[in-house]
């Protein structure tokens, strides 16, 4: 194996290719996905992200990945070989991988990690999420106009802020432009498993729901919303443009490209360091997919001035006056909500109705 | 209570979707019992349960058929189920790691697979209206207004049952899984029926898996049928290798997992954390205590490795 490299190395040199690249060892990005890359959500977009650092470096940067890693224990065995893979920086795209993370980053204190949605950082630990609520208010907003039960569906996963968060930012923005509006929300605690989504889904719709808003990563609920007919969905962290012009109405994509590139550039330069990055519409992290034909113009205008309102920073999603479900006071008219709360959000809002489970 | 539990959820359209969302892992974990009734362990289900899927939804998509689809899923199953036959059986390798190896090969071989087929959108299996009896009131549409894949699936319970207990083939097989060195004494073919066994296994989990794909979602994600071919097995063990228990375990776990989203979206103030454990509790608790009498025993030559010059 050896002599073959040091042959192949040594063609390539009298062959006058090698540059200083290719001389020296490329840099290694490790990522590490909660399911498969062929999701078409959540974890198809980290890979797309992957991609795209591929292009971007092409052959200065080595990627690898490992897809379904279960969020637990198995995580830091799964980090753990990354590490021993040779990998330089490391993203772990789930939230349940922070514990792992930070007992692996611990360890390996040359190797840089970036773990995606958590809050745990250390001097070679960075965090990065993306302000998926603002995405969330543009829904609630076509949501709330499109419900003719005024009754709208929502696939939960795992109650941790950043779902709490979508929760209320989509309940907020449809209560506003539909006093009626009910949400009917169904924890199926799981990031993936197209079964359990649709079924969730089907019971919703059974129950009158027929906009369904999903924080679940595969496009089944798009499938039964598209079986059962007359029920509205939006793409979740994918445009899941399949299914559109109806069900699927709207998406929030997520961006993490230009972010990968970003910060394996700065492992390359030498100048990483820990960062608490938490972009929205503004920088371009979230994207709003396309407005279907099947939303009525003004609806689709509201929505989008909504869209570049938050993207100019000149409206935030939690503006008060906003109270807790307890009808305490949470947020002062004209207030706004501060990253802090935000980032530990474990309320809902008033109007919600049930309990957040533990 | 009954009418505040229920208030807001049409226990008709359930208790329909309920037969749906079981009938993936009844069809696995019947195959998997007879499997297991001829003496083999096959850790392989949900290896075949996602090529059955991707093959059935592939083939369904090509040929505009949900029913060739789901013929061409039981042949891919029991293909697969062919290799892990051939290398246990005559190979002699252990089962348990071999059975590992085809779920970690079917998962992958699916993906595969599934590339050029997702966001593709196939027919699905139009509802089958029995004639009369779905025009009965609340029975009719609870029972009576399926997809055929589900009423073939309940006959397959009662064909299994009826074959391993009255006919002469089921109890070779039977023999064969009981105690395969004195089957093999009396002249029987160990190996020949195992493969057979094996092969069905491979069919009904191929069947279970485009299920999934062709009617419960539908459509082909990779990785889709996420961890039933587990349950499966585990439904087996706990039905003590019967298939009328096989039958209520299956529809026991699939109807809590129904319910429990169900009572979720009503907003039924019980806590999600229970909700959500709760196909499982219940399954296993209630299996157990349907076992508790009687006989339940694992077939005598479960996983052992059969040497005819021993």
């Amino acid at each position: 194996m050896n002599l073959l490299k040091s042959l192949a190395g040594a063609t390539a040199l009298a062959l006058g290719l090698a540059g200083a690249a290719a001389a020296q060892d490329p840099v290694k990005a490790g990522f590490i996905y909660v399911g498969p890359v062929g999701d078409g959500g959540w974890t198809y977009e980290h890979n797309q992200g992957r991609l795209a650092v591929e292009e971007h470096f092409g052959d200065a940067v080595e990627t690898i990945f490992q897809e379904s890693v279960p969020e637990g224990a198995d995580a830091e065995r799964a980090i753990t070989q990354m590490v021993l893979a040779g990998a330089d920086i490391i993203f772990t795209t789930s939230f349940g991988y922070m514990d792992p993370t930070v007992a692996v980053a611990e360890k390996f204190p040359e190797v840089k990690f970036e773990h995606a949605t958590g809050y745990k950082t250390a001097p070679n630990l960075g965090v990065y999420s993306a302000r998926f609520y603002e995405g969330r208010a543009v829904q609630g907003t076509i949501a709330g106009r499109m419900t003719k039960s005024n009754i709208i569906g929502y696939i939960a996963s795992f109650p941790i802020p950043e779902v709490i968060r979508g929760i209320n930012s989509a309940y907020i923005h449809a209560k506003k432009v539909n006093p009626d509006v009910q949400f009917k929300i169904v924890w199926a605690y799981t990031w993936f498993d197209p079964a359990k989504e649709a079924d969730a889904a089907k019971a919703l719709i059974e129950q009158g729901a027929d906009v369904i808003l999903q924080h679940t990563d595969s496009t089944a609920p798009q499938a039964a919303a598209a079986e059962a007919g007359n029920v509205f969905t939006f793409g979740q962290a994918s445009d899941m443009s399949e299914y559109a012009p109806s069900p699927r109405i709207s998406s929030i994509i997520d961006n993490w490209g230009p972010y990968y590139i970003a910060r394996v550039q700065a492992v390359i330069d030498g100048t990483w360091e820990s960062d608490n990055t938490w972009d929205g519409i503004g920088p371009g992290m979230v994207k709003i997919g396309e407005i279907s034909d099947a939303v009525p113009a003004e609806v689709k205008a509201e929505a989008e001035a909504l869209r570049d309102k938050i993207a100019a920073g000149e409206y935030h999603p939690f503006t008060g006056p906003l109270n807790k479900q307890d009808g305490s006071v949470w947020l002062a008219e004209g207030e706004t909500a501060d990253d802090g709360t935000l980032a530990g959000l474990d309320f809902y809002v008033e109007g919600i109705e049930g309990e957040i489970p533990n | 209570m009954q009418i505040m539990i229920f208030g807001q959820i049409d226990l008709i359209l359930l208790l329909a979707s309920l037969m749906v969302a079981s009938t993936p892992i009844l069809l696995a974990a019947l195959g998997e019992l007879v499997v297991e009734k001829a003496g083999v362990l096959n850790l392989g289900v949900e290896g075949m349960m996602i090529t059955g899927a991707v093959v059935g939804f592939a083939v369904g998509v090509n040929t505009q058929s949900p029913a060739v689809g789901f013929l061409a899923a039981a042949l891919a199953g029991a293909l697969l189920s062919l290799l892990f036959g051939l290398i246990t059986q005559y190979l002699k390798s252990n089962q348990v790691a071999t059975g590992l190896a085809l779920t970690l090969f079917g998962l992958g071989l699916s993906s595969l697979l599934g590339k050029p087929y997702e966001g593709v959108k196939a027919a699905t299996l139009g509802k089958m209206h029995l004639p009369f009896l779905s025009d009965i009131p609340v029975l009719g549409p609870i029972l009576f207004r399926h997809d055929p894949m589900v009423y073939l699936s309940i006959l397959a319970v009662v064909a299994v049952w009826a074959f391993l207990t009255y006919t002469r083939p089921g109890l070779i097989l039977r023999a064969v899984g009981e105690n395969h060195e004195a089957a093999h004494a009396l002249g029987y073919k160990v190996v020949r029926v195992r493969l057979l066994a094996i092969l069905f296994g491979g069919a009904m989990a191929g069947l279970g898996g485009a299920y999934v794909s062709l009617v419960r979602v539908p459509q082909w994600t990779e990785g889709m049928t996420a961890g039933a071919g587990w349950i499966a097995l585990a439904i087996v063990v706990f039905a003590s290798w019967r298939p009328l228990r096989v039958l209520i375990g299956a529809y026991l776990f699939g109807g809590v997992s129904v319910l429990q989203l169900n009572l979720q979206a009503a907003g039924v103030a019980i806590p999600v954390e229970y909700l959500s454990s709760s196909p499982y509790l219940v399954t296993i608790l209630v299996l157990v205590i349907i076992s508790l009498r009687g006989q339940h025993g694992a077939p005598g030559s479960l996983g052992r490795i059969f040497h005819a010059s021993s």
